[in-house]
């Protein structure tokens, strides 16, 4: 758990920075260091606060102790379904921070992040249904110690919970309330006036998400034979590649096809794999 | 007291916005995020957002309809901050300066720091140009927190 609320953040922002390379390697371009989101933060941490409401400054440290929060909660064996929530009540807390500013951009913006919520919420809470229903448990302590990998079990979860990953990762064609390439119609969207230490705060949460989502991916491989945990990591690495190609080769949706789309994988993938383990059970 | 300077020219976010340009320069100044420039191998994002720009390019002159506009842009851009008028137009006016409608150059409205001349402006000067923003922004930082640093020296 120390080790997560630690190490977390580095991961997470050289992430950012692989990212950011494999992407411009993609569009045939050198791209920028891999250490480039850590220049970001820096960078924002000495720029000047430019604000409207003082109460952003509480409700946007409050979405990155609850996102850090549930990191910690995860990696302490507690159980998933408590995560999950306070994974929600972060997202709470960001919306909130973005609303309170009044600009018709954020404002758009939060309503279009609670139209992903919508779209990913039902994926989420299955996914925790499905490991209990796979494994007997809703907690990682004990789902790791399972001699066979959970995913043997709920490969329809695997499927939903990858596709919800584009929209947690801010990924196009699911990065309707705030983008991180240059293309929005919303100027940022949901973080346009989060300005300097904030939006670094933002930043920062970010990769605490990335790193706690990217662990439920490899919470479906992990089981307690040493090997599973190599086979993790190439999974992690395989889904995290997986979603920039999508990132790179799709372009942007409107909310209604992304909550349909959505709905529809959750409810096919997840439902029916839902269905057959009640049956098997 | 000793203070640390952190690097913060690694990481330049642009905002550009087109003032009553002919287009010309706009499309010269996306050229530079193209592969072939590549503008974001030294961190630069096009942001489109004040709130989180640093370095504000400017092509075209400014007329009665932008001028608040322009203003506001740069109103909104938190220190240390940084203008880049492209092209000849955002210099002083270029071949439109007579006209009624036009009040010259954004340094008409907004304090301008470098001026990249050129009818289009070319990718490699609005690259140079920048490059010198960038050192710049970094300085201007640095000047911020020497001054923070002598003000709390002259207290003490």
């Amino acid at each position: 758990m120390v080790l997560f609320i630690v190490i977390a953040p580095f991961l997470g922002g050289l992430l950012h920075g692989i990212d950011r390379k494999i992407t411009a390697r993609m569009q045939g371009r050198k791209g920028p260091s891999v250490l480039q989101a850590f220049y970001d933060v820096i960078k924002l941490f000495e720029k000047q606060m430019l604000y409207v409401d003082k109460m952003q400054n509480l409700l946007l440290l409050s979405y990155l102790f609850f996102i850090i929060f549930t990191g910690a909660l995860f990696f302490a064996g507690v159980d998933m379904l408590l995560c999950f929530f306070a994974l929600s009540t972060a997202e709470m807390f960001f919306i909130l921070a973005a609303t309170v500013t009044h600009s018709p951009f954020t404002y758009i913006g939060s309503q279009r992040e609670l139209m992903q919520m919508m779209a990913y919420e039902p994926m989420i809470l299955l996914t925790a249904v499905g490991f209990y229903q796979a494994t007997g448990s809703f907690k990682a302590i004990d789902i790791i110690q399972e001699s066979s990998s959970p995913i043997i079990l709920m490969p329809g979860f695997f499927i939903g919970f990858v596709f919800i990953l584009a929209i947690k990762f801010r990924k196009s064609p699911f990065d309707i309330s705030t983008s991180h390439h240059a293309h929005q119609e919303l100027v940022k969207g949901v973080t346009t006036e989060m300005t300097g230490t904030r939006y670094a705060w933002v930043e920062i949460a970010e990769w605490y998400e990335e790193v706690f989502l990217l662990a439920i991916v490899a919470l479906f491989i992990i089981n307690s034979h040493m090997w599973s945990w190599f086979l993790a990591a190439a999974v992690i690495v395989l889904v995290y590649f997986l979603e920039i190609l999508i990132d790179n080769t799709c372009a942007r949706v409107k909310w209604d096809l992304m909550l349909k789309s959505t709905w529809i994988v959750s409810l096919v993938a997840g439902g029916l794999n839902l269905l057959i383990l009640e049956i098997i059970n | 007291m000793e203070i640390t300077m952190r690097n913060i020219a690694k990481s330049p976010w642009l905002i550009h916005y087109d003032g009553s340009s002919c287009n010309g320069c706009d499309i010269e100044v996306l050229a530079c995020l193209t592969p072939v420039y590549d503008v974001e191998r030294f961190g630069i994002i096009n942001t489109g957002n004040p709130m989180h720009a640093d370095i504000f390019l400017i092509t075209g002159g400014i007329n009665s309809q932008n001028e608040s506009v322009v203003k506001q842009i740069y109103d909104q851009m938190p220190e240390p901050k940084v203008v880049v008028a492209v092209g000849a137009c955002a210099c002083t006016g270029g071949v439109f300066r007579d006209c009624y409608n036009i009040k010259g150059g954004a340094d008409t409205v907004i304090p301008v720091d470098i001026y990249v001349p050129g009818c289009a402006a070319r990718p490699e000067s609005i690259i140079d140009g920048v490059v010198k923003a960038v050192g710049l922004f970094q300085k201007k930082y640095e000047d911020r927190e020497n001054a923070k640093k002598n003000k709390s020296e002259v207290e003490a």
